[in-house]
């Protein structure tokens, strides 16, 4: 409908077309990136203005503006960091401590079928099980140091990890085995040329499912036997009626996340620069 | 026979045992082929030639029956083969791609490098060499793979319709490069296709499968003087007669089949 009217305005110049088509395009494009930066502001927004207005109960809705000024505060005092550094240095060990040998069972498992056979059903009987469920356990083996947090982390992160390596090994294609024996590649080229890039991919995918499975784990396992860590900090504040102090610790975890998906998509571009 | 050949295929059979149905994909092949000799097989989808490239090429075991392929020098490969268009590894850049036999064979660094600029060379790919599969055309992608099975250096080259994903304007031109880099080298090939046409062009010696059970029925010399250029086999009117002869047997090939 437009394009007509636009031709008739411009009935020779094809390229006149094209640009207003381009033009609105580029328009519709923008409006997409407005409505994303707009979303979380206007839930913002609209949260200060309830709670001021109290249409919600400021007690347990305080205004952002408020919970910002706690966060100053905490940062002031450098409470924060303390926290802050704890639930990192746990969640970083935990999170290697479940994904490396995950990934080494998990190739293995894609390479050799006996080792799967062997494992799969193992695995498959472990991985419902919460491994909160399990904490007390670990806390009789492993104390409540840092370790024990650590172990319940890797716990949880090792299910995910382990099966999308396996199947990553698993789902490469026939041809490029063929290659590799064809060309008389040996076991441990084919490790490093074939099954460890090949499986790279779907791998990833799982330990993106793990960093989001490790964040759900540590504030757990920080509210039921720490005395430190953002998780902590949450649990503390809400027994104490602080909510602003627990919402601030909120806001941390999801920083978390969007800082360990930034990484982890970093990493990805880095390990698999040939996926266009 | 005064001079040993190259490929012998002796009363090699395969069946594919499934579910207690036996299907015979090759009976009773016995082939010769002699050095620097170019084979075609050609013949309808499922006849069993893919079976009969992947057992030379040791990605497929005969159930009775034997070949040999001769070597003549040591620490030579016995074959590689140049698969079909998917074959080039998405996860090696062109240049690794190219040297990955070598790589495998552990050959020395420099020995290496030199024989991968070489080919890439010759393919014209220098200038792709840090590029990944993912970024360079389809009919690329294939020099690569012809490259790769050059620089392998092996006693003899296993085809396997590398050409079968390319658009017919590309292909043509890499029939024509494959020629060329093979008239250097007069390595022994057995290539795999249904197209009459491309046999015709490519070999010295056409044979004709039938199929199920897959069995060679026949065998045909390809009379025309190299070096050999599509214009030539279009335009020689022996070579239409050949066309046409091929395309009879092969038809009636495949309407036996339809009737099993």
């Amino acid at each position: 409908m437009d394009t007509a009217r636009i031709t008739k305005s411009h009935p020779e110049n094809p390229i006149a077309v094209e640009e207003h088509l381009w033009k609105k395009r580029k328009r519709r494009e923008g409006l997409k990136h407005t409505l994303t930066v707009f979303s979380p502001i206007f839930l913002l927004v609209l949260w200060e203005f309830l709670s001021r207005t109290q249409l919600i109960d400021p007690r347990f809705f305080p205004p952002p503006t408020e919970i910002i000024g706690t966060f100053a505060q905490m940062v002031m005092t450098g409470d924060l960091f303390t926290h802050l550094e704890i639930s990192f240095y746990r969640i970083i060990g935990g999170f290697l401590l479940g994904v490396i040998p995950a990934i080494l069972l998990g190739l293995l498992m894609g390479m050799y079928t006996p080792v799967k056979y062997f494992f799969s059903p193992i695995i498959m009987a472990l991985m419902p099980i919460p491994t909160l469920a399990l904490m007390p356990i670990i806390l009789i083996i492993f104390g409540i140091g840092d370790f024990g947090k650590m172990v319940t982390i890797a716990g949880s992160v090792f299910f995910p990890v382990v099966i999308n390596t396996a199947a990553g090994v698993a789902n490469i294609d026939q041809i490029y085995l063929d290659v590799a024996k064809n060309y008389g590649a040996k076991s441990k080229d084919f490790f490093w040329k074939i099954a460890l890039p090949g499986s790279l991919p779907v791998m990833l995918e799982g330990i993106q499912m793990g960093q989001a499975i490790a964040l759900l784990t540590i504030v757990a396992a920080e509210m039921m036997g720490a005395h430190s860590g953002i998780g902590y900090l949450i649990w503390t504040s809400y027994k104490a009626f602080l909510l602003k102090d627990m919402y601030v610790g909120l806001v941390l975890i999801s920083f978390f996340g969007y800082f360990f998906s930034i990484l982890l998509r970093m990493l990805q571009k880095k390990l698999i620069p040939w996926r266009k | 026979m005064d001079q040993e050949s190259k490929i012998t295929i002796h009363n090699l059979t395969k069946v594919f045992f499934k579910k207690r149905t036996a299907v015979t994909a090759l009976k009773n092949i016995n082939l010769e082929i002699q050095d620097g000799e170019f084979v075609c097989l050609l013949g309808p989808s499922g006849c069993g030639k893919t079976t009969l490239l992947r057992i030379l090429a040791g990605l497929d075991k005969e159930s009775t029956g034997s070949f040999h392929i001769s070597r003549a020098k040591k620490n030579r490969p016995l074959q590689s083969m140049i698969f079909q268009e998917k074959g080039v590894i998405p996860w090696l850049t062109v240049e690794d791609n190219v040297a990955f036999g070598l790589n495998m064979r552990h050959l020395p660094k420099k020995e290496v490098k030199e024989r991968t600029d070489y080919y890439l060379n010759k393919v014209g790919l220098e200038s792709f060499r840090k590029l990944y599969p993912s970024e360079i055309s389809g009919g690329m992608k294939q020099r690569v793979s012809i490259a790769r099975a050059f620089a392998n250096d092996p006693e003899i080259l296993l085809m396997d319709e590398p050409f079968a994903a390319l658009d017919e304007q590309n292909k043509f031109i890499l029939q024509e490069e494959l020629l060329n880099i093979w008239s250097e080298t007069k390595k022994t090939v057995l290539f795999i296709t249904h197209s009459i046409d491309e046999a015709l062009l490519m070999s010295d010696r056409i044979l004709l499968m039938s199929s199920q059970p897959g069995q060679i029925i026949r065998e045909k010399y390809v009379d025309l003087g190299r070096p050999r250029n599509m214009e030539m086999v279009r335009s020689n009117p022996k070579m239409a007669e050949q066309f046409v002869d091929i395309w009879q047997h092969l038809q009636t090939a495949v309407q036996a089949s339809r009737q099993n």
